[in-house]
């Protein structure tokens, strides 16, 4: 039976993460902002009350571990439905990033590489990977959003594989104890040829090249690396090691339908704390505020607040849609990218009017919503930019090729 | 004055108004126009002269019934039931094979097919909210269920899915807030064959029009009973219609909703076309010291019972946008794939094929918010915030939706041989419509 309200049973998981939320990052926020590329030291002994959560809850960390589609198949009817792993994750990604989101991204083992080691990695992989730090580096200064063009090398040579190239923008590259590379067996054969390589951050070979200075999300390090002759041992590929049309780049790539829901729920908590921050202000200013009051009818502000809230709503059920998904085994890509889209974009829209709506409070480092709004843009381009969550979801309601419709 | 003559002065009216248009002639609208016109007289005549049926109240029951409202397992779910997805199947076809073919001409022609409207009410349409032991059908209530059926209804038409719902919009009311007596009198007719033109009348024909302000004003008759005077716009088949439920705003009191039967005295009616919603044939109420029984006041003129009628109607503007923005999408995609410029399919091109993805994405959160409203509707939790987060998307994104849909079939989008400018006029009614329709 259709109902779209968050289910009773996830109410101590969201309750939990608020209070993390509230109480650890929010105090924290303005702090290192200020201080880009200081760890927050804060954040080691929440790890641990996170890896809890993670195992309480089904799951319900920053999603390093809740992104393995369910094996179970649902049939219609109330019976059938589930509301596993993949919702716990995405609502408390909400709360955590209504706290906020860089230091989300600054949380230990919660890596976009833990993601992937947890969605593709064999058991003999997982095992030794477990309670480790995994960052992801796809990035190259020549290859951003066509990720099979990257240049990054790897040579089989006896046990090792050898990895050559140029990473940038590895979100916690320096703190991470794991960087997951993407790199090419052979540049000429496309896409069929990138692997992921489970890299030890202490490889000789991967050389921190520089940290950088970003608009936003400052509390979580995002670094730069050289692979020179960097030598990783061959059961350290993620996956099928042959070059195989379809299966390995696919199979990377599909980390992203199950991780797209995520960022969207980043971008949703954020929204959140936009608006009700704005709403507090203004209310404080006096506004009131109507539901069944005609938008034509009602103060200026307030006819905004609710036609941003509606943008939001819109955002969060299609966020909470696509990892309903995820969980009852339905094909989401085209949702995943959906609810990036919207979500992502939202965020950015939604942060900024705020700014304008509250004027100098908005925009002075007095209060959180300027940070917010610089914060806001790193979701509608990570994980996927806007254009290519447009792109997916075009090619999917077009039942377009990505060579027709690139 | 005679009725009659009133009604005479109403087609007299409406001569003056349109027969002076030069632009008539320019459109090539003078044909359409004055069948428009021969309508009006006609209808205008017959409104006034001739009274409704008699309405009388069948088997009573001793307390008014009431369809319990839905239970959820609280799990967040967007599976409909068994049920729900027999119902939007039936009336899928009926939408595309009925509706759609009939559109073009019943929107030329302002007028809803009468053989199409004796189908829908075959269809149960308008005893979808009355109780089983006044002859509905359903052990539930449930505005979800409403909401995927006007929506269904509306991908093959919104202007005739308004002209098939209005009667179920009187029906629902007088389900959910009618007595013993009044659903006694009136439900009956709503599940018998000849189910009557029926319409939901709020909206005032005034800029900032807020339905909790109305000016339509209700006053109180010694010994009991209503005089109500004042103006209804854009009411659907209200030409044709025999009952109305009206709002009016009882003097020193609030807001609230009467039964009013079309042949009462001093209910006159006026063809009212629009921009858009053509085929549901609107007219324009006016109500001059209409004397009403004191039993003519729905729910004892609860305020709260009132707002609720507002937030249903506005739920389901939303559900009928949700199926027109649909349609849209539907049209488009196949459209852009075949249409060739520059030796390609123009949907090769990003600035096409991102348009077809914003539709997309903004009609999924249209549709979810719009589904959220009704399930909490059902659940009997508060759902004013989230209806009017619902009708906010629904007018902005759906009205982007009907304007995207004119642009990306360019020229072909701004003729009538294509659907898509009759969407884009449709669209524009679901953020400004108050009342005529309910979940």
């Amino acid at each position: 039976m259709i109902n779209l309200e968050v289910p009773r049973k996830f109410r101590p998981l969201i309750s939990q993460a608020h209070q993390v939320a509230a109480e650890v990052f929010r105090p924290n926020s303005r702090k290192y902002d200020r201080a880009e590329h200081t760890y927050p030291k804060e954040l080691d002994m929440l790890a641990a009350a996170i890896d809890g959560l993670s195992e309480g809850g089904g799951t319900g960390g920053a999603g390093a571990a809740g992104v393995r589609r369910s094996e179970n198949g649902a049939s219609s009817g109330d019976e059938g439905t589930r509301n596993g792993s993949n919702m716990a994750t995405c609502l408390s990604i909400m709360e955590l990033c209504w706290g906020d989101v860089g230091l989300l991204l600054s949380m230990p083992r919660q890596g976009l590489g833990n993601s992937a080691i947890a969605s593709v990695a064999d058991d003999d992989q997982r095992e030794r990977f477990a309670g480790r730090w995994a960052a992801m580096a796809i990035t190259e200064p020549e290859a951003g959003s066509d990720s099979a063009a990257i240049r990054t090398t790897a040579v089989l040579d006896g046990d090792e594989y050898v990895l050559n190239g140029e990473k940038i923008y590895v979100t916690s590259g320096e703190r991470a104890d794991l960087v997951v590379v993407w790199a090419s067996l052979d540049p000429s054969q496309g896409r069929a040829a990138i692997k992921s390589f489970v890299v030890e951050r202490s490889n000789p070979g991967l050389k921190l090249a520089r940290l950088n200075h970003k608009l936003g999300i400052r509390s979580s390090d995002t670094a730069d690396f050289t692979l020179e002759d960097c030598r990783v041992p061959k059961e350290d590929l993620l996956g099928d090691p042959e070059i195989s049309t379809g299966g390995g780049f696919a199979g990377a790539m599909q980390t992203f339908d199950n991780t797209r829901p995520l960022v969207a729920a980043m971008a949703v908590g954020l929204t959140r704390a936009c608006l009700e921050e704005t709403k507090r202000l203004l209310s404080e200013a006096g506004v009131e505020f109507d539901p069944e009051a005609p938008l034509t009818v009602q103060p200026a502000a307030a006819a905004e607040y609710l036609s941003m809230e509606a943008e939001y709503e819109a955002a969060r059920l299609l966020t909470l849609k696509a990892a309903w998904m995820a969980d009852n085994s339905k094909p989401n890509s085209l949702y995943a990218s959906m609810a990036k889209a919207k979500a992502g974009r939202t965020c950015v829209d939604v942060a900024l009017r705020c700014v304008r709506i509250c004027g100098a409070v908005g925009y002075s480092e007095t209060e959180l919503l300027e940070k917010w709004a610089r914060d806001a843009k790193i979701l509608d381009i990570f994980e996927g930019t806007q254009q290519i969550q447009l792109l997916i979801v075009a090619r999917q309601l077009l039942g377009k090729s990505s060579a027709e419709l690139r | 004055m005679a009725i009659s003559d009133q009604g005479m002065k109403l087609g007299l009216w409406a001569l003056n108004r349109f027969a002076g248009l030069g632009v008539l002639d320019r459109v090539g609208a003078r044909e359409p126009a004055e069948r428009l016109l021969h309508r009006a007289s006609r209808d205008g005549t017959r409104t006034a002269a001739r009274a409704s049926r008699t309405f009388t109240a069948a088997a009573k029951l001793a307390q008014p019934s009431r369809l319990p409202a839905a239970r959820s397992s609280g799990l967040f779910d967007l599976t409909p039931t068994d049920e729900q997805e027999m119902l939007v199947e039936s009336f899928r076809s009926f939408a595309a094979e009925r509706l759609r073919p009939a559109a073009t001409e019943a929107d030329a022609h302002s007028t809803p097919p009468a053989e199409l409207m004796a189908q829908s009410s075959e269809l149960g349409i308008a005893m979808l909210g009355v109780p089983e032991q006044l002859g509905g059908v359903f052990e539930e209530r449930s505005a979800t269920t409403s909401v995927l059926i006007a929506e269904t209804l509306a991908h093959g038409d919104m202007g005739l899915a308004v002209a098939a719902l209005a009667p179920a919009a009187v029906s629902t009311a007088i389900s959910l807030w009618g007595d013993a007596e009044q659903q006694a009198r009136y439900l009956p007719a709503f599940v018998g064959e000849e189910v009557p033109a029926a319409a939901l009348a709020l909206l005032e024909p005034r800029p900032l029009f807020d339905p909790m302000r109305l000016e339509t004003r209700a006053r109180r008759l010694e010994g009991g009973g209503f005089a109500l005077d004042g103006l209804k716009a854009l009411v659907p088949r209200a030409a044709d219609a025999e009952l109305f439920v009206v709002a009016a705003h009882v003097e020193g009191e609030g807001p609230a909703l009467f039964v009013v039967e079309s042949g009462t005295e001093g209910v006159l009616i006026a063809p009212e076309p629009a921009m858009g919603l053509r085929a549901a044939a609107t007219g324009r109420l006016t109500l001059e010291d209409v004397q009403l029984p004191a039993e003519a006041l729905l729910a004892g003129g609860a305020r709260e019972a009132y707002a609720e009628c507002v937030q249903r109607a506005r739920l389901a503007w939303c559900a009928v946008a949700v199926g027109t923005a649909r349609a849209v999408l539907d049209y488009v995609v196949p459209y852009v794939n075949e249409r060739v410029a520059f030796g390609e399919p123009i949907s090769n091109r990003q600035a096409v094929a991102f348009a077809v993805s914003n539709i997309g994405i903004e009609l999924e959160g249209m549709r979810l918010t719009t589904l959220r409203a009704a399930t909490r509707a059902d659940q009997e939790k508060d759902f004013a915030n989230a209806t009017a987060v619902a009708r906010q998307l629904c007018s902005e994104k759906g009205m982007a939706i009907g304007s995207d849909g004119v642009g990306l079939l360019g020229g072909h989008g701004f003729v009538t041989e294509y659907p898509v400018e009759r969407w884009y006029r449709d669209l524009r009614a679901a953020g400004l419509m108050e009342g005529a329709l309910l979940v």
